[in-house]
């Protein structure tokens, strides 16, 4: 007859999982980062002219080296920006001053008006970094909203809801026109 | 009624250790799952600035980190008082931004490579000319996908 054998005593073993727990735990960071995601323009050949866009079609957003900013060369407020914005790109009166729309074939949408409209951000080399991402945050607020209230018109749910090709359609129907201009040079200390 | 109650104090019987430690290896796998390894020790003091509209970044096995700030006070000896970038666990030039991505693009799979996201940890008092400066060379790199850390804020 074989020996029975006998129990292990395993109360040790909760000890060392739980050391093996602490130390996961003091080397590993739980906070996700979060932030806003941007697609920077591939480098331009050289000698190549800029493309024209009419007047109405920008909307020229200034940050100087004192944090204070622009809009259409008039000065405006960080809290105003995501209304100048969101009416700048929507253009829902069809004013001859605003944007020029383009209509486009989308899939799942179908024949939509497109915005021509670009924004045109321009900071300073003095800007701070706080005040650029701030207007970038208004900018992305204004986008996100329109989006938001596109997709609610036309598909019921919300953007962040939406299968991705309904989302990839609602991103052409209003992309993120956001363009980057050089920055000027006046605020930098040397 | 002496056959009921017993002649000596009943002793309390030991518990069973035994899944106890079945439950904690539960919970290091848990955690070992949803962090991620400290990677390197920052030199430079980052408060991120806020926003009300960030998302989270995804896929962090595909971004490589550029950070940005003022040296820690212990660092300021070595690295002067002005805003300076860390690459990986070293204080570097805007120059070297470029070996890095390409030292970080091929340090992945050829699939990924076009999903690599360089993500910009910079401090709020930052100036521009510096992050500017930074684009510039991502741009030159081709490393397009870029993602300005941010804290999440509520709307006022």
């Amino acid at each position: 007859m074989a020996r029975k054998t006998p129990g292990l005593n395993t109360s040790a073993m909760s000890d060392i999982s739980f050391l093996l727990l602490a130390f996961f735990l003091m080397v590993s960071n739980i906070n996700s980062d979060s932030g806003i995601a941007r697609r920077l323009p591939p480098p331009l050949p050289p000698n190549q002219d800029k493309p024209e866009v009419r007047e109405r079609n920008i909307f020229v957003v200034k940050i100087n080296s004192h944090d204070l900013l622009l809009f259409n060369g008039e000065y405006g407020r960080i809290e105003d920006l995501k209304d100048r914005a969101k009416t700048f790109l929507g253009n829902p009166q069809d004013l001859p001053t605003l944007p020029e729309k383009e209509e486009l074939d989308i899939p799942l949408l179908g024949k939509t008006r497109v915005s021509k409209g670009v924004i045109s951000l321009q900071n300073d080399r003095g800007t701070s970094y706080d005040m650029y991402l701030q207007v970038q945050n208004e900018l992305a607020a204004a986008i996100n909203e329109m989006r938001n209230e596109l997709s609610t018109d036309r598909f019921g749910k919300k953007y962040a809801d939406l299968s991705d090709s309904q989302a990839e359609a609602i991103d052409k129907a209003i992309p993120i026109a956001i363009s980057e201009a050089e920055p000027t040079k006046i605020g930098e200390k040397k | 009624m002496a056959r009921f109650t017993g002649k000596k104090a009943k002793e309390t019987p030991a518990l069973n250790m035994g899944s106890m430690s079945d439950i904690i290896f539960m919970l290091l796998f848990f955690f070992m799952v949803i962090t991620t390894m400290r990677e390197s020790s920052l030199y430079v003091k980052i408060i991120p600035p806020q926003g009300t509209e960030v998302s989270k970044l995804e896929k962090k096995s595909l971004v490589s980190y550029i950070n940005v700030g003022v040296p820690l006070p212990d660092q300021q000896k070595k690295f002067g008082t002005d805003s300076r970038i860390q690459l990986n666990d070293q204080i570097a030039e805007v120059s070297d931004i470029i070996q890095f991505v390409e030292l970080e693009k091929s340090s992945r799979p050829e699939a990924d490579r076009p999903f690599i996201t360089t993500a910009i940890k910079a401090d709020k008092d930052t100036k521009m000319g510096l992050i500017s400066d930074i684009k510039q060379e991502l741009r030159a790199a081709g490393a397009f996908k870029i993602f300005y850390n941010a804290r999440k804020a509520e709307r006022k």
